[in-house]
C-alpha cells in the first residue's frame, strides 16, 4: 500500500505541472516562482538539518569497526577499517562516501532446512551494485545538467557530456547514464517489493523519493527524445533564474515545466527526508570519529561542574552527633 | 554547537558547491539567447520553423540512413514538395554557414553532433577556414 499511496502523490504532482503550466499556463509560477522557492528551501533547510545535527553533543567514540584497533605492536591493525588518526579517518571516510564501503560489506543470511537447520551469512553485492551505479549516474546527470546553468559552459562539462554520450547511438545521442539510471532505480525498487521482509518494512517515504526521482528521468528522457521541447529557450529560462533576471519564454512545453516541477518537489521535500543522508554520512559517529578511546581522554561533552559534598565536609556538619552516637570521625 | 571549526567550514563548502551557477555567471556579459544567421533570399525551409527547431537532428539521421542504407536520395516534404538529400547541398544551400548558423544553438547548449566529422561546411572550406 506504501507503494501505491507513493505513486499516486507522484502522478498527482504531475497533474498538478500539467494542468497549472500546460492547460493554466502559469509559466511563471511554474518557471520562476516555484523553482526559487524550492531553491532556498533546500538550500535553507539543509543547513538548519546539519547546524541542528551539530547541536546535539557526540558523547564518545563509538568503535563500530570492522577491523583490528590499534594495539600491541606486533598485532597488525587494520588502518582503514578501525583508524586511530585523522588521516585514518580520512581515509574511511573518502571510501565511505565515494565507494560506499559499509555498503559493500553487505551480508545475507541464510538459513537451509533440508538435512538438518543450518544457518549461514554470504556475501551480498546487490544492493551495493544498485547504490553505486544509481549515485554515480544522478551525479553525472547532475553535473552535465551544469550546460544549462552556464555561459560559456566549462569545459568539464562539456567534456563530462561527449563522455556520457561517447556511443553516439541516435540523434540526439543516446546518454550511457539514462539507461544505467532507469535500471539501478528499477532494481532499488523492484528489491523492496520482491523481498517480503522489505516489504514489511518499507514505508511511503521509501517508495516516494524512488517514484519522484523515477518519474523525473522519465520526464528528462521524454523531453531529450519523444515530446521535444526548445532547449535554447530552455537554456534563457535557466540563465534567466541563475543571473536573478528570470523571463518567461514563450515556446517552451508543457514537458519542460513537469520536469522542472518534480525537481523542485525533490529540491524542496529533500532537507525533511531520508535523502538527508547526503549530509549525514559526513556527521555519522560511527565513521567520523578515531578510535583513540584508549590513547586520549575524551570528557563527555554534557558534564557540568557538580556541587561537591566530601566526606570530610560531612563530617564537620555532623560532628557533635557522631560524637554523641560513640561512631568514631577522623579528626577530633 | 559542537565541532564548529569542521561543520562550518564544510557548510561554507557546501554552499558554495550548490549556489555554483549563480557566482560562476557573476561579472560576465548579461544572458544572450544565441541568434543564428537566417538565410537572406529564403523564407522557408523544408519544415515548419518550429517543427525544424526540435527535429531537424531526428530528420537529418534519417536522410543518413535513407541515403546511405537505402540508396533513397530524395526526401518529400509534409507539403509534397521533392528535395534532394544532402546535408551540403540542401541544408548548406540556404545556411550556408556552419559558424553562423548551427554553431550558434549548438555551442551555447553545449551540443556537439558528428556531422562534421565527415562533412565539411561549404562556406568555411570557400574562405580557407
Amino acid at each position: 500500500m506504501s507503494a501505491v499511496y507513493s505513486l499516486i502523490i507522484v502522478l498527482a504532482l504531475v497533474l498538478v505541472a500539467v494542468v497549472g503550466a500546460g492547460g493554466g499556463g502559469l509559466h511563471a509560477l511554474f518557471g520562476v516562482v516555484i523553482p526559487y522557492v524550492a531553491f532556498v528551501v533546500f538550500l535553507a533547510g539543509f543547513i538548519y538539518r546539519v547546524i541542528n545535527w551539530a547541536k546535539s553533543p557526540v558523547p564518545f567514540r563509538i568503535p563500530t569497526t570492522a577491523g583490528q584497533q590499534e594495539s600491541l605492536k606486533w598485532i597488525k591493525q587494520n588502518k582503514l577499517d578501525n583508524p586511530s588518526t585523522t588521516w585514518g579517518v580520512i581515509g574511511r571516510m573518502v571510501l565511505e562516501i565515494l565507494f560506499f564501503r559499509s555498503l559493500f560489506r553487505n551480508t545475507k543470511m541464510q538459513l537451509k532446512v533440508n538435512g538438518g537447520p543450518s544457518l549461514s551469512y554470504g556475501s551480498s553485492k546487490f544492493l551495493w551494485v544498485g547504490a553505486i551505479v544509481f549515485h554515480y549516474c544522478f551525479f553525472i546527470i547532475l553535473l552535465r545538467h551544469g550546460r544549462f546553468f552556464t555561459d560559456p559552459v566549462p569545459g568539464c562539462i562539456e567534456w563530462l557530456d561527449k563522455l556520457d554520450s561517447i556511443l553516439q547511438i541516435g540523434v540526439p545521442n543516446i546518454y550511457i547514464t539514462e539507461f544505467l539510471i532507469v535500471g539501478a532505480l528499477l532494481y532499488l525498487f523492484l528489491r523492496r517489493v520482491c523481498d517480503s521482509k522489505l516489504r514489511y518494512i518499507s514505508l511511503p517515504a521509501d517508495y516516494f523519493p524512488l517514484f519522484l526521482i523515477m518519474a523525473i528521468v522519465i520526464t528528462g528522457i521524454l523531453m531529450r527524445y519523444f515530446i521535444r521541447t526548445d532547449i535554447v529557450a530552455a537554456k534563457d529560462l535557466i540563465m534567466g533564474l541563475v543571473t536573478l533576471h528570470p523571463k518567461v519564454p514563450e515556446t517552451l512545453g508543457t514537458i519542460f515545466y513537469v520536469h522542472v516541477f518534480l525537481v523542485s518537489i525533490l529540491m524542496a521535500y529533500f532537507p525533511w527526508s531520508k535523502l538527508m543522508h547526503a549530509g549525514g554520512i559526513f556527521l555519522s559517529p560511527t565513521r567520523n570519529l578515531a578510535n583513540n578511546n584508549r590513547m586520549k581522554r575524551h570528557i563527555n561533552p554534557w558534564n557540568y561542574p557538580v556541587k561537591l559534598h566530601t566526606y570530610e565536609e560531612w563530617e564537620d556538619e555532623f560532628r557533635d552527633v557522631l560524637k554523641e552516637a560513640g561512631i568514631p570521625v577522623e579528626k577530633e | 554547537m559542537y565541532d564548529k571549526d569542521k561543520i562550518i567550514p564544510g557548510l561554507i563548502i557546501f554552499f558554495f558547491l550548490i549556489t555554483f551557477p549563480l557566482w560562476y555567471n557573476l561579472g560576465q556579459a548579461a544572458y544572450e539567447s544565441p541568434k543564428p544567421k537566417l538565410p537572406v533570399n529564403v523564407k522557408k525551409c523544408i519544415e515548419d520553423t518550429e517543427w525544424m527547431r526540435a527535429n531537424h537532428m531526428e530528420l537529418l539521421n534519417e536522410w543518413r540512413d535513407m541515403v546511405v542504407r537505402h540508396d533513397m536520395t530524395h526526401y518529400v516534404n509534409s507539403a509534397g514538395v521533392n528535395y534532394e538529400i544532402s546535408l551540403q547541398k540542401t541544408c548548406m544551400k540556404c545556411h550556408t554557414s556552419k559558424k553562423e548558423f548551427c554553431d550558434k544553438c549548438h555551442v551555447k547548449v553545449s551540443v556537439s553532433p558528428y556531422c562534421w566529422d565527415c562533412h565539411v561546411a561549404p562556406e568555411e572550406v570557400t574562405n580557407g577556414q
